[in-house]
């Protein structure tokens, strides 16, 4: 019976979803995406595949490094800034205020061009190991990106960490717990479940960023794209393209953080 | 019909880098501008990147604004909009005098992030060749050699914009919130 009335609520959604204006819509869209593949020039894409590939390869890679670092680096920043004295909270939060008020590409370039061009008049960092590494862009770029990242998602965490209970952390602390025991085993999981939504969010909004990296000559996605176009002339294809494949890791992560956060219990604190 | 477009168009612009929106629609925008016109038979017009680069940042911004507006109208009580009909209010005067604001102190807080986006998004307009603070520090910057100089400038020019705005945020949104229970004494 419950079963039945479940098929029949299935249905009932899927009549509500389907309504004539929205199959108009869902046919015209068809349309232009089978005019788009019909019409316009494709037949670079062979040719570029491989390095096309190799560019979502490195954007996904820069995306995930950075929102990692980025993240380790914010959990002290929101840390400081929610319980630290003042000597932890203010650089803490001119930190945060410098990363939010300025644009990346500003960070960007000034940690490229700037810092870039300050390195090799120093003959003991030519010298050094770090050399091979200081030379390529990627290394720039990383550190922008996870600063910007650790930036906004440090203003996340403070609040997060502000947010939790005081009774909780009361309670822990009756138990005996330690210090480090109570942040490890209480603050810091509950802090996280707060900003498992906003995460969702700044996930994305770094994954917007990761194209700014191609002005600093690192090849992901984003450069591979102006390549073709340089190469061959196509204003819309290789844009049209380059959208599309940003909508679909957008999703896959919208769809990823949401079955992280069905997970996690609602009722906290 | 038009409610499911405008899903359509937020859920795609939110989707795409802002970088790669700003790109499609500079060259696509001008190029179909100047294929209409000369379908029409009109000259082709060379348009402004000044012209270009607010109407991409405004398609953008409108999408975003889209969905803080949509969440701060359906944050209203709902009893407010309910007394307002009961009170024979015609939509219109119901929007002016009730809706709009209502609705604003929930909106304040998502609009003035975006303005802070939107200053900071205009420096992606350098990657199409428009000139404005990034692209001219760039330039400065490349020609003298002297990198540090330029970049901490612009940035410190950046961060004062971001800091004023924050300062009149402040106060239009302690202005919108008049009348209303302060957030402090709220439990």
């Amino acid at each position: 019976m419950a079963n039945e009335t479940a098929i029949i609520d299935v249905a009932a959604r899927t009549s509500l979803w389907l309504r004539p204006h929205r199959i108009v819509l869902i046919l015209i869209a068809i349309g232009l995406v089978l005019s788009a593949i019909l019409f316009m020039r494709w037949d670079w894409l062979p040719q570029y595949y491989e390095m096309g590939l190799a560019g979502i390869w490195r954007s996904l890679w820069i995306l995930a490094v950075t929102c990692v670092l980025g993240f380790l680096l914010a959990v002290p920043l929101g840390l400081a800034q929610a319980t630290g004295s003042f000597w932890f909270a203010a650089p803490a939060k001119a930190f945060c205020t410098v990363i939010r008020g300025t644009p990346l590409l500003i960070q960007l370039w000034l940690l490229y061009y700037g810092l870039g061009s300050l390195f090799p008049q120093y003959p003991w960092i030519r010298g050094s190991w770090m050399w091979p590494y200081l030379r390529q862009a990627w290394p720039y770029g990383v550190l922008a990106l996870t600063f910007s990242f650790a930036g906004y998602e440090g203003e996340v965490m403070r609040g997060a960490f502000a947010g939790v209970p005081k009774g909780q952390l009361e309670a822990a602390r009756a138990f005996g717990m330690s210090r480090w025991k109570i942040f490890r085993r209480i603050w810091l999981p509950q802090a996280i479940y707060r900003a498992l939504p906003t995460l969702t969010g700044e996930t994305v909004l770094q994954l917007k960023s990761t194209p700014l990296v191609a002005t600093i000559s690192v090849i992901d996605i984003f450069a591979v794209s102006s390549k073709v176009r340089q190469d061959t002339y196509l204003t819309y294809e290789p844009l049209l393209l380059l959208a599309l494949i940003y909508m679909t890791i957008t999703g896959i992560l919208v769809f990823a953080f949401g079955r992280i956060a069905a997970r996690i219990p609602n009722k906290i604190g | 019909m038009v409610r499911d477009l405008l899903a359509v168009y937020t859920t795609i612009v939110r989707a795409v880098p802002e970088l790669v929106l700003i790109l499609l629609l500079y060259y696509a925008g001008t190029d179909l501008i100047n294929k209409a016109l000369t379908a029409i038979g009109y000259q082709r017009i060379d348009i402004s990147g000044l012209a270009a680069g607010i109407a991409v940042l405004g398609f953008v911004q409108g999408a975003y604004s889209t969905e803080v507006i949509r969440g701060a109208i359906l944050a209203i009580p709902q009893g407010q909009i309910e007394a307002a009909r009961a009170y024979g209010m015609s939509p219109g005067l119901m929007l002016r005098r009730i809706t709009l604001p209502a609705m604003l102190p929930f909106a304040i807080p998502g609009l003035a992030n975006l303005w802070l986006i939107a200053t900071k998004d205009t420096a992606l307009l350098a990657v199409v060749g428009f000139y404005e603070l990034a692209l001219a520090t760039r330039q400065a910057a490349g020609v003298t050699k002297a990198y540090f100089t330029f970049f901490v400038a612009a940035g410190a020019l950046y961060l004062l914009v971001s800091l004023i705005s924050n300062l009149v945020i402040g106060r239009v949104e302690a202005w919108s919130r008049r009348g209303m229970p302060s957030l402090k004494e709220a439990p």
